[in-house]
């Protein structure tokens, strides 16, 4: 009989509660090997939706640090707590009653005002983005910088959770975005001009020739296309 | 010459017109105003308590992006982020233990070394330039003005860019210009400052001293170099109409380009009281 | 509102810790007061706010004068015994601000306010107001 390969096992703490789990995993699956099921704080598991921010602690060191819980391997000895949700203020408005004057985003979020520069929000953020420079753009009113800044932003909000001033960064960083795209970003004159056409009917007899044809004609129909127009 | 160049967060905003004469003056006059990369509000006020260090981050970041560039001068304009930053930079160069942890905090930039210094705009024109050489084509003759400097521009004196009791540079500079200067008492009377978000009733009390105060003595207009008291002189004229004839309130560097003979638009739209028609009237404007 | 402070400590303790400076040396000749631009609009003038302090008072943190305060450094300027009365001022407030009681609700400002409020006011404003 063969024996199976066993992994070799670590210690990890899940909410100051010691687990042996195989090495190798992420820390969402270690909590999962260790029984934990997620109702919340669990999305994509693919380091996209931002839903599983965690805190935790390297063995032998004092530094909090922050992760995305789908992202990160565990380490021995690794003391961690995912944090599932940050009740952060969020500023009731309308897009379309709004402009993208410089005042915009500080008269919805004034708290960017108590902004002190100590970078605490960067050092927090899994996607590495400069945190505290799109913060100071938006106090400056530069909508567009706030929004280039933040575009891989995934709102796990680790930065609000650490902010001395409880600023909600990623609150404003969308804010900024959708002033950039509603006011500021160039439009794309072909984009409105295709809409109008297609409304006018333009294409309607094609589409229709499309939709009646059978596979046979559809796949004949795509290989016989004329690339070169 | 060049020179690293701090605007400030509302210099940016409400009061580009202030940093977009002093470019265009800067132009004129051969300096190179080298804005700094990336830098973040100075905290607009100097922390003064003993014990806190992270209110000195925002100011001391700053320093190190001037050193970043390879410099060891920056210039700004507004008063309040010269004040914070000149504070803050001093607290630093003198306090060695201050400075070593707020590095090793920063642990993301390099060290600041301390070996900085801020300049105002106004010390730079006097010691580079020198307010006798230059170049005015059209001397604001006919107008009187009275120079207001507020607090932060003279006080404490450890930054002081003038006599903090009895300043003149402004004056100087005004007076090279061709404008007729008077004198004021009430010249760095604070303007009431940051209560003008929610104690308009003290701010409104000092705007209506230190102006009714500069119209007795004949003024025209007020000059400046802080948009905190810009704001406050021109802005809140709004609710002293019934109490005061208007004042055009104007920063230095608009005089300064209008005086240089500097074409282009010299931000009056960004005032309350507009001092286009003053200006007109004086054959100023063209 | 007087805060709790766990030490047992003076308030002219407290407030040299934090201020860094020399309170007892004020004599009350009254120049800061003379030269305080929001003077007028104080209950307590800021020469009886160092008397308060030196007697151990605490009911000197109710007063207005500590908020109404512009922190304009005339009164340090002008001290014959440099005392920094500005730094004094401060570090009134932060016994305060400290104790987590904040001088003004930024999200009850008006939205109108705050989109012609220049930066540099609602920055300074905050620093003195919040903690």
């Amino acid at each position: 009989m063969v024996e199976e390969p066993r992994a070799k096992m670590i210690k990890v703490y899940i909410m100051g509660k010691e687990y042996e789990v195989p090495e190798g995993l992420t820390i969402m699956k270690a909590m999962e090997y260790a029984g934990y099921r997620f109702i919340r704080g669990s999305g994509c598991r693919a380091g996209f939706c931002g839903a599983c921010g965690t805190i935790f602690r390297k063995k032998g060191e004092y530094k909090f640090r922050t992760a995305l819980a789908c992202q990160t391997t565990i380490e021995d000895g690794m003391y961690l707590t995912e944090l599932p949700f940050v009740p952060a203020n969020k500023a009731v408005y309308s897009i379309g009653e709004l402009t993208a004057a410089p005042a915009t985003i500080v008269s919805l979020y004034p708290e960017i005002a108590r902004c002190v520069s100590c970078n605490t929000c960067t050092k927090a953020c899994p996607q590495d983005l400069q945190v505290m420079d799109f913060i100071q753009a938006a106090l400056r009113g530069d909508v567009e910088k706030a929004a280039v800044l933040s575009f891989d932003c995934l709102q796990c909000g680790l930065c609000a959770a650490r902010c001395p001033a409880d600023i909600v960064h990623y609150h404003v960083a969308q804010l900024a975005r959708r002033l950039y795209g509603k006011y500021v970003s160039p439009r794309s004159p072909h984009l409105e001009e295709r809409n109008k056409e297609i409304e006018a009917g333009k294409f309607d007899e094609e589409m229709d020739k499309f939709t009646k044809m059978d596979l046979e004609e559809l796949k004949k129909s795509y290989t016989e296309r004329d690339i070169e127009k | 010459m060049k020179i690293p160049y701090y605007p400030g967060c509302t210099l940016k905003s409400t009061a580009k017109n202030f940093e977009d004469t002093t470019v265009a003056v800067s132009d004129a006059l051969g300096i190179e105003l080298l804005e700094l990369e990336r830098w973040n509000c100075c905290g607009t006020v100097y922390c003064l308590a003993s014990d806190d260090l992270m209110h000195q981050l925002a100011p001391v970041r700053n320093l190190i992006r001037v050193q970043e560039m390879g410099f060891d001068r920056v210039t700004t304009l507004c008063s309040m982020c010269y004040n914070t930053l000149e504070q803050a930079n001093q607290l630093v160069k003198e306090d060695s233990e201050k400075l070593e942890k707020m590095n090793s905090f920063m642990d993301q930039e390099e060290d600041y070394k301390g070996g900085v210094t801020v300049t105002h705009y106004l010390t730079l024109l006097k010691e580079e330039i020198g307010f006798e050489n230059l170049p005015v084509k059209t001397p604001l003759k006919g107008l009187t003005v009275v120079p207001y400097y507020g607090c932060l521009l003279l006080r404490p004196e450890e930054v002081s860019i003038d006599n903090p009791e009895n300043p003149t540079i402004m004056a100087e500079l005004l007076e090279a210009l061709g404008a007729c200067v008077v004198d004021h008492p009430y010249k760095l009377e604070c303007c009431g400052s940051y209560h003008t978000v929610d104690h308009k009733d003290v701010v409104c009390e000092k705007t209506y001293s230190i102006l009714s105060s500069a119209q007795k003595r004949g003024a025209e207009a007020v000059v400046l170099s802080c948009p905190l008291c810009e704001f406050n002189l021109d802005f809140r004229q709004k609710d002293l109409e019934k109490e005061l004839a208007p004042v055009p309130v104007l920063y230095f560097s608009q005089l300064l380009a209008l005086s240089l003979g500097l074409d282009g638009n010299l931000g009056f739209d960004q005032h309350y009281v507009n001092p286009e028609p003053l200006l007109k009237k004086k054959g100023l404007l063209r | 509102m007087i805060p709790k402070i766990s030490e047992d400590t003076t308030l002219l303790e407290k407030v040299e810790e934090l201020s860094g400076e020399k309170v007892y040396s004020c004599h009350k000749c009254g120049k800061c007061s003379a030269g305080c631009p929001i003077g007028a609009a104080m209950d307590l003038r800021p020469h009886q706010v160092i008397e308060f302090i030196q007697a151990d008072d605490w009911t000197v943190l109710n007063s207005k004068t500590i908020w109404l305060c512009a922190s304009c450094f005339q009164c340090a300027v002008r001290c014959p015994k440099d005392v920094d009365l500005t730094k004094v001022m401060e570090a009134l407030r932060l016994l305060i601000l400290r104790s987590n009681i904040d001088q003004i609700e930024i999200n009850k400002i008006k939205r109108e306010e705050l989109e012609k409020l220049p930066p540099v006011a609602l920055v300074s404003n905050f620093r003195k107001s919040t903690s």
